[in-house]
């Protein structure tokens, strides 16, 4: 007699994990990204988020062809190299009832789209941006990228003389409201700031390092994976417990920095670093230059504003996407029209 | 929707001077085989009402459409006529809900399950499992999967081509400003031309019938791909000049690439590229000088 397979574990919203996978990844076994595509996996269905209410956003390179790997049920737009920002930003006006994820890499993102990253961070808009930050150009045999930092050696033996671009310190600076650094292979870091950056209401911008097997895991790298795992330096621990979570956390109010969500969830911050207080803007742009001049990788949750208004709010769009406003709101009235001819007369 | 209002190039050119010279870019803006459908709006009136039939277009056909207007029509004042309250709907074009879904069973998105070149969409939030699609750049199949089979890639290529083709019928037509086609011509010359020149054509024509004596019919174009009526416009006269705003007789290119041999010799060019709005003196004494008069 058959027994009846165990029932899958389903999530808040009474969906199994499969229902958030996507297709099989074509990228280097190993690659740090396939393991933040898990984690994006995990932290989605842990939130019980609706796949048909996420948007997936991608430019061009490795990173780029990730949300291929993730999220089968979710409607997805793969741009051009380094637009992703403009093209996240009309789909976010359009409905900004969704979440919206983007990915991107070091060049897609401190090279290409540079001037496109800059504006997306001061707009505050509602999306999670992510850095799969490598260091290297993948796609083209691993030319260095603008996020290299300085003295990193390629296999080659080219050295690189010009300091790496910050993008956390950036980001910060012009007015993403959570800012984290992460290491593709810190599993339990990573999920708790993905789930965090799902209750977030506003531009979440995570720079993950993500080690390159192919082009930059060597000696002499500084983002491969025995010098993340050696010189990885949490800023703090994060604690995250959804809205929906039922548990009672015994901490020591001294130790722990306490962000309430926009949706009710708790983000716990257990200080690593004396005192990090990570609503301090100025602090926290000091401390990743000076962690940059001391060759220092911090990772954590830099940065969180949970009080700044949303480019939508900002808009003062109604609540109702505009791309199924109906007509009758979208267009004005013929009286409108015949008003403003008038006036031309 | 991309309106482009053109001046004086290359480059920054003369920035606060009118021109026609970016209709080839327009037209074939990107890589590889890629054509765009253009608008070409002739008013003040016009720009508005295009501008509308551009919005149902891109949705319509699911292709980005360009309207080129000039810095003259787009940043002078001019005199208009009212304009008219839209008569019709928005077209949203072909999109399936959550409802159709459930029915169907689920869709691909690339596929021409119509007869018309164009697939049926969803928008992003849509509530159905088989709702989703992934828009790419990269080489794909008609359920929008990564391909990069021979068949399936040139497939989808032939049904752009396809689509592009079908846009003739559904663009603005042109507008016959004086004579026609066939038995409705009055002349064995014709012109064409489209945007701000039009109104110096117009005053051209009657100059070149006072002063000698000939009629000259007049067919305004309004968009790319060419409707079928302006085939038939240049294959009912000997000889038609194609005046534009620019060096390289773009226009004049676009209707080469498009027309059958035999009609390709009878197009002339009158240009005008100094970066001021073209006047009826200049056209009339260029078609005086080409048919030595």
């Amino acid at each position: 007699m058959a027994t009846a397979a165990p029932a899958p574990k389903v999530n808040y919203i009474g969906l199994p994990i499969v229902d958030y996978r996507g297709g099989k990844s074509t990228l280097c076994a190993g690659c740090g990204h396939n393991a933040i595509s898990e984690r994006i996996v995990d932290a989605l269905f842990e939130m019980g988020v609706e796949p048909e209410r996420v948007m997936k956003m991608s430019g061009i390179g490795c990173s780029s062809k990730t949300p291929a790997y993730f999220l089968s049920r979710s409607h997805a737009f793969n741009g051009v190299h380094g637009r992703m920002p403009a093209i996240a930003s009309g789909a976010i006006l359009a409905n900004h009832t969704m979440t919206t994820i983007g990915v991107s890499g070091d060049g897609d993102t401190a090279s290409i789209g540079m001037g496109q990253f800059v504006h997306l961070m001061r707009r505050n808009l509602p999306m999670i941006y992510i850095i799969e930050d490598n260091g290297v150009y993948g796609l083209t045999k691993g030319q260095f990228s603008a996020t290299a930092d300085l003295g990193s050696r390629l296999k080659t033996g080219v050295v690189n003389d010009l300091p790496g671009i910050d993008t956390c310190a950036l980001a910060i600076q012009l007015g993403a409201t959570f800012v984290g650094r992460s290491f593709s292979g810190d599993k339990k870091q990573l999920l708790s700031m993905l789930k965090a950056a799902i209750a977030h209401k506003g531009t979440v911008m995570l720079d993950v390092i993500s080690p390159c097997v192919t082009f930059n895991d060597h000696e002499g790298s500084t983002k491969s994976y025995k010098f993340m795992q050696e010189n990885d330096e949490p800023i703090n621990e994060i604690g995250f417990v959804a809205s929906f979570d039922d548990i009672a956390v015994d901490y020591d109010s001294g130790e722990v920095y306490e962000v309430e969500m926009h949706d009710g969830s708790n983000l716990r911050l257990r200080k690593l670093h004396e005192d990090y207080d990570p609503t301090d803007k100025a602090n926290a742009v000091r401390t990743l230059m000076e962690a940059q001049d001391n060759n220092e990788i911090l990772t954590g949750i830099f940065y969180i504003n949970t009080e700044k208004a949303t480019f939508i709010d900002q808009l003062n769009l109604v609540d109702e996407p505009l791309a199924t406003l109906p007509e009758s709101l979208t267009r004005p009235p013929k009286s409108a029209l015949d008003a403003l001819m008038t006036a031309l007369k | 929707m991309i309106i482009n209002v053109q001046r004086t190039g290359p480059s920054t050119g003369l920035p606060t001077r009118t021109q026609q010279a970016d209709l080839l870019s327009a037209a074939f803006l990107s890589h590889g085989d890629t054509k765009h459908p253009i608008l070409l709006p002739g008013s003040v009136k016009e720009c508005f009402e295009l501008t509308q039939a551009a919005f149902d277009l891109a949705e319509r056909m699911q292709t980005p459409v360009f309207l080129l207007t000039d810095l003259d029509l787009g940043m002078n004042n001019w005199m208009s006529e009212p304009f008219d309250y839209p008569a019709k709907p928005l077209d949203r074009g072909k999109i399936l809900t959550a409802e159709d879904l459930e029915r169907l069973g689920g869709f691909a998105r690339y596929r021409d399950v119509d007869g018309d070149a164009v697939g049926w969409r969803t928008l992003p939030g849509t509530r159905h499992p088989k709702a989703s699609y992934f828009t790419r750049g990269s080489g794909h199949n008609d359920a929008a999967k990564y391909t990069e089979d021979p068949e399936e890639y040139q497939a989808v290529m032939d049904r752009l081509a396809q689509k592009f083709e079908k846009m003739r019928a559904l663009l603005p037509a042109p507008v016959v400003v004086k004579g026609g086609s066939s038995q409705n011509r009055k002349s064995g010359i014709g012109c064409v031309a489209y945007g701000s020149t039009d109104c110096a054509l117009t005053e051209s024509l009657d100059q070149i019938k006072q002063r000698y004596g000939k009629d000259v019919d007049y067919m305004r174009i309004r968009a790319w791909p060419f409707a079928h009526e302006i085939h038939d416009f240049v294959a009912s006269h000997d000889r038609i000049y194609v005046v534009e705003q620019d060096r390289d007789a773009q226009l004049a290119s676009l209707l080469k690439l498009d027309l059958p041999a035999a009609q390709v010799t009878k197009l002339r060019s009158i240009l005008h590229y100094n970066g001021l709005p073209v006047d009826a003196e200049f056209i009339t004494a260029q078609f005086a000088l080409q048919e030595g008069l």
